[in-house]
């Protein structure tokens, strides 16, 4: 039996395999129904200390289905914070004031540092490049929607997989999942030694490439990230290797019809606009399911579901 | 004591305490730092740069009434991994022991990452140990593996 109330999410580990599908199993109900009133009587922290739309939005939509009281800021400049307090003395007042704390923060590690200040449960909503849970247990969900299962699947990771956080919480998730892992990046943006031991560990296999094409009719998922240019030292490498990480429907050909591509959002141009129309585009469903898993989350970790 | 040969008495003998040998001659001053003796009331005797027939130079360390916990001993092991630890009670010893790296290290250590909380706000640092023999070890807050590791001043 699964009890995931009064437990804290900071990281995706955090959580274990039964764990992810009790709340990809919840977050299933609240899709069928969303509009559930459980959390009437409850009131729900959102601070986010850096701006962001789609998860501060759907934390928030997802509370209000729920019929939770929403208290908080987005923008911490109108906040105590401004005035020099610090990251405890804030999660300390908000514990009294709330039920449940949801906070993004760009300092990596704030947020299991905030888990241990509050005296009520913990989601990190993003700690700068650390962990991102709800987007990876939101990935999860969308693998599992479109691929009926989430065991035994060849995951293709695209893009920055060096700094990208929702690849590395992605692989350390899907590792409980007998995945097979696929990394194309450009040289400097590899998937990172740590992460591929975690690969290893779970005994597991992974290769690695710099052109998309290779592998795009072996996926069952594709999962882009986006290329910044600001990661690169020399200018010129980038211009070499930008065009290498896109995708486009021309180079959809082959591919497995079930194959579904995610991104965690926003794009710029590595899915090149035609992708949209075909069956494979999956990310405006993708970031649709955030709202649900959310749902799911937060009515587990207050014990009503 | 007439058995106990000159290079030994370069440093004298304690009736009672500790003695840490077999410390990198360069590192000394850090296992004092780590284990906290720049406070300690009683006496201690430090040698330095003295030879060792095992690691061409060494450093030694004598604290007088004063025993230490395994688990003390153990974060020296980060900077004198083949330090040996002799237990002394009435000029007689009385425990020989090892270090070995801890599972877990805390306050010590500084997190590498400037973006880390740790470097943000007074906390007291944790890392975890993920591999012993080449060292490397995880930020609990930040989640940042590293090997070189930086103690905070």
């Amino acid at each position: 039996m699964v009890n995931l109330k009064g437990k804290n999410l900071v990281s995706i580990s955090d959580y274990n395999k039964e764990e992810y599908l009790e709340i990809l199993r919840i977050a299933s109900e609240f899709e069928n129904n969303p509009k559930q009133e459980l959390l009437c009587d409850k009131v729900i922290a959102s601070i986010f200390f850096e701006p962001s739309t789609r998860t501060r939005l759907s934390f928030e939509s997802a509370a209000s289905m729920l019929g939770a009281k929403v208290i908080g800021f987005s923008n911490p400049a109108a906040t105590s914070q401004s005035k020099g307090e610090s990251l405890h003395d804030t999660i300390k007042m908000l514990s009294s004031y709330s039920d449940l704390i949801v906070m993004r923060n760009p300092i990596e590690g704030s947020a299991r540092y905030a888990s241990e200040v509050a005296s009520v449960p913990f989601i990190n909503a993003g700690d700068g490049a650390n962990q991102h849970p709800t987007q990876c247990m939101l990935d999860l969900y969308s693998i599992l929607k479109t691929q009926g299962t989430l065991e035994n699947l060849n995951i293709t990771m695209v893009g920055d997989l060096k700094y990208g956080r929702t690849v590395h919480s992605l692989v350390q998730a899907m590792c409980n999942f007998n995945a097979t892992f696929h990394f194309v990046s450009p040289e400097e943006l590899k998937m990172p030694s740590s992460i591929k031991r975690n690969i290893k560990d779970a005994n597991l296999k992974y290769s690695q490439y710099t052109d998309i094409n290779e592998i795009i009719s072996f996926s069952d998922i594709i999962y882009m990230t986006r290329v910044q240019r600001e990661r690169f030292s020399d200018p010129l490498e980038y211009e070499k290797v930008k065009d290498s990480c896109i995708l486009r429907a021309e180079n959809l050909k082959g591919c497995k019809d079930n194959m579904r591509i995610l991104h965690p959002l926003p794009r710029v141009n590595e899915i090149a606009t035609d992708v949209d129309q075909t069956i494979h585009a999956y990310y405006f469903q993708q970031a649709q399911n955030g709202v649900y898993v959310r749902q799911a989350l937060m009515a587990a970790i207050l014990g009503v579901k | 004591m007439t058995n106990i040969s000159k290079k030994e008495l370069v440093v004298s003998a304690i009736e009672n305490g500790t003695v840490i040998d077999h410390i990198p001659a360069d590192q000394v001053l850090m296992v004092l730092g780590i284990l906290g003796l720049n406070n300690h009331k009683d006496e201690i005797l430090v040698g330095m740069n003295l030879s060792s027939k095992k690691y061409g130079k060494k450093g030694i360390i004598k604290v007088r009434n004063k025993y230490f916990e395994q688990k003390d001993l153990n974060k020296i092991a980060l900077v004198a991994p083949y330090a040996t630890l002799i237990e002394i009670k009435n000029y007689e010893v009385i425990n020989k022991k090892n270090v070995e790296i801890p599972d877990n290290i805390e306050k010590i250590l500084k997190c590498i990452n400037p973006n880390c909380i740790t470097n943000k706000e007074t906390i007291d640092t944790k890392f975890k140990v993920i591999e012993k023999e080449s060292l490397k070890i995880q930020c609990h807050y930040c989640e940042k593996t590293m090997s070189n590791i930086r103690f905070a001043e």
